[in-house]
């Protein structure tokens, strides 16, 4: 015990002469934490509160121009143009706008796509009304060739946002096709009264409805801090990886590992002492990036950190994250001799978790064989924790799976640290 | 008190032994020196000895153990000065030496009064407080040294003490050594300065391509070689001049 203690003073002592050291483990999560959640609060705020400006070549001047121009006024994100620098846009004109990247998209409307869409879904009523025997079985009908609306994208758009818009305007024209079945039939049927005919009457009639399921037990409702700081916080964490293994090899290279396997004291000693710091280490950055949360984001116009009532639980998976991470850090370190294999091995490792975690993409989200990848990354067994305690309200019980799964992956790799060294020493 | 018996070490890719079936006998209270070129064997011998390499055939027993079965006690008793500085350069000499110390079980008062006591012997009680990285070649290897007799080891393995050190540095650390010889430590040491050796060494052996090519005190060795004037001259009769490069 004395031997364990004394090695944690010395590693607490170095880590404090080591003032870049100490910048990196608690200085630099802290500003990963604030830029990430303000670059992402800031994306959701722009697609909130900035209107994007979207190119329309009206060739139609129909209804159906003026639908989609109603929809996308009334979606309040979007700005549409339909003349720049004074000149009505072309087809030619709105492509090149976006191919340059200064517009992220362009509509063009085809000409007569409101007077064709009238005539083609008129002769589709007469047609079913003629099959009835309610209309003359013998009508000509006009030649309605299929219409296009070309949207062009900015190559750099990113897929979401495409799929988004897409789908909004098919979304559109099907409503108006709807439209103008009811209209064509209406007028086929010659009801006037738009009451007496409930297929026209206005509104959904299926709509959504979102039901908390934790109301009555939910002390906050979940913000975009409350998801972004159980996340980068935990991959802050994870980081401490870097310059624990780094510690560890520049120990080899001073020589002092060398004496210490001369001098009588176990190995796993050695590395306790290391684990008990750095653990400290890890909570002390849990402790600040909670604090950020609470008090500093506010400070940014981002929505506060809401803690909850099971701090000394968030304060247990804080812990047993920190044990994960500090038993993959001593395995680097045991495994890596120089500091330009441990540093990046260890930082690309670490990213890899996180993204197999679900730091960055939700798990559900990842094709298949990514989750049953992520069911392995401690990130996301300590990302699952943290959800459960600041989202869900779990409690101890709850979120015992997974720090018992943290506390296995610190077992384990402080095991292999252990075995490695010894076929190493060969002694 | 120390029995090597056909002891062999052979590194993994290497042609040749680094160490090939040595025996030696080493006798308590005596100052060993270990010389030779160059890849002669000496650390790979001296690291089979403190435990850090384990020999591919043959044994090693100190005071009666062996590393395979009961290295713990033989580390108790032994003692390290490597090479190397093997200190923590953002440590002061003291925190250093605390540690070191307290890895050896040594506590509170009795620790605190042995490393005064040796910083003192070798003239830096006025740099306890300071950073090693603030340190002199020399100041560096005598709290090296300290670092490895804070426990007052039975038997001490020195690798090159002296190395790189200014003459007064060297008096010093050799002085010291001497003492600790008087007080019943047993030294194991090897060295390039040869001068320092014929002075120093109670007993030597002089290895060469991983086998001793002789053995005895330095006096008797001179003695042997009529042409010889010096433990130099040995050295050189029976190693040859020419450069021993390699990697």
């Amino acid at each position: 015990m004395y031997k364990l203690w004394k090695s944690t003073y010395k590693e607490l002592l170095l880590l404090s002469r080591d003032f870049g050291g100490l910048l990196v483990l608690f200085i630099m999560p802290l500003a990963l934490i604030i830029t990430i959640t303000l670059i992402q609060d800031s994306s959701f705020k722009q697609l909130n509160n900035a209107k994007i400006p979207i190119l329309l070549v009206d060739l139609d001047q129909g209804n159906v121009a003026q639908e989609i121009i109603k929809n996308f006024e009334a979606a309040k994100s979007y700005q549409l143009l339909t003349e720049l620098e004074g000149q009505i846009l072309t087809e030619s004109t709105a492509k090149n706008a976006v191919l340059s990247g200064d517009y992220q998209m362009a509509i063009v409307i085809p000409p007569q796509l409101s007077s064709d869409l009238e005539k083609k879904v008129t002769q589709n009523v007469n047609q079913i009304l003629s099959e009835f025997g309610l209309e003359e079985e013998n009508s000509v009908f006009e030649t309605v060739e299929a219409k296009q609306i070309k949207l062009y994208f900015d190559p750099a758009l990113q897929l979401a946002f495409k799929n988004g818009v897409m789908s909004g305007i098919d979304q559109m024209i099907a409503k108006l096709e709807s439209k103008y079945i009811y209209e064509a039939f209406q007028e086929e049927l010659a009801t006037d009264d738009e009451q007496a005919n409930p297929l026209l009457s206005e509104g959904n009639f299926v709509s959504f409805v979102e039901i908390d399921p934790l109301e009555g037990k939910r002390e906050a409702i979940p913000n975009s801090t409350q998801h972004n700081v159980p996340a980068w916080t935990l991959f802050a964490i994870f980081f401490i990886v870097i310059p624990l293994s780094i510690n560890m090899v520049k120990e080899k290279n001073q020589g002092t590992f060398v004496r210490l396997r001369t001098n009588p004291v176990s190995y796993l000693t050695v590395l306790g002492g290391k684990t008990i710091t750095y653990v400290l280490v890890s909570f002390v950055q849990f402790l600040l990036m909670l604090a950020v949360g609470v008090y500093v984001l506010p400070l940014f116009g981002l929505p506060g950190l809401a803690i909850g009532s099971n701090f000394m639980v968030l304060c247990l998976v804080a812990i047993f994250a920190g044990f994960a991470a500090v038993g993959f850090g001593l395995l680097l370190g045991t495994l890596a001799s120089t500091p330009e294999q441990s540093a990046p091995f260890g930082a690309t490792a670490v990213v890899i978790m996180a993204a197999i975690g679900g730091v960055w993409v939700p798990v559900f989200m990842m094709p298949k064989l990514m989750q049953t990848l992520s069911n392995i990354s401690p990130m996301n067994w300590g990302l699952e924790a943290f959800y459960d305690v600041f989202l869900r309200q779990a409690g101890i019980v709850e979120v015992l799976p997974e720090i018992g799964l943290l506390f296995l992956f610190f077992l384990i790799t402080l095991t292999l640290a252990v075995v490695f060294d010894k076929k190493r020493s060969l002694v | 008190m120390i029995h090597i018996n056909q002891v062999s070490k052979q590194y993994p890719g290497a042609a040749h032994y680094a160490v090939q079936d040595l025996s030696l006998e080493i006798s308590e209270g005596e100052i060993y020196g270990l010389l030779g070129p160059n890849g002669a064997g000496k650390t790979t011998l001296i690291s089979m000895l403190c435990g850090l390499l384990k020999p591919d055939r043959g044994t090693i027993s100190l005071n009666g153990h062996t590393y395979r079965q009961n290295a713990s006690k033989i580390k108790q008793i032994i003692g390290v000065v490597p090479q190397e500085y093997a200190l923590y350069p953002m440590l002061t000499a003291y925190e250093n030496l605390q540690y070191f110390g307290a890895m050896y079980g040594i506590k509170g008062a009795d620790l605190r009064s042995k490393i005064e006591g040796e910083l003192a012997y070798l003239g830096l009680e006025k740099f306890a407080h300071k950073k090693i990285k603030t340190f002199s070649g020399g100041m560096k290897r005598r709290v090296n040294l300290i670092a490895g007799i804070l426990h007052e080891p039975t038997v001490l393995f020195l690798d090159e003490p002296t190395v790189g050190v200014d003459v007064q540095s060297k008096n010093v650390i050799i002085e010291h050594l001497k003492n600790l010889n008087q007080r019943g430590t047993t030294i194991i040491y090897t060295s390039h300065h040869l001068i320092e050796a014929e002075d120093f060494c109670s007993h030597l052996s002089i290895l060469d391509h991983g086998k001793i090519i002789i053995s005895g005190s330095p006096k008797a060795l001179i003695q042997q070689m009529p042409a010889a004037n010096n433990l130099e001259d040995v050295f050189i009769s029976l190693t040859g001049a020419a450069l021993r490069d390699h990697v």
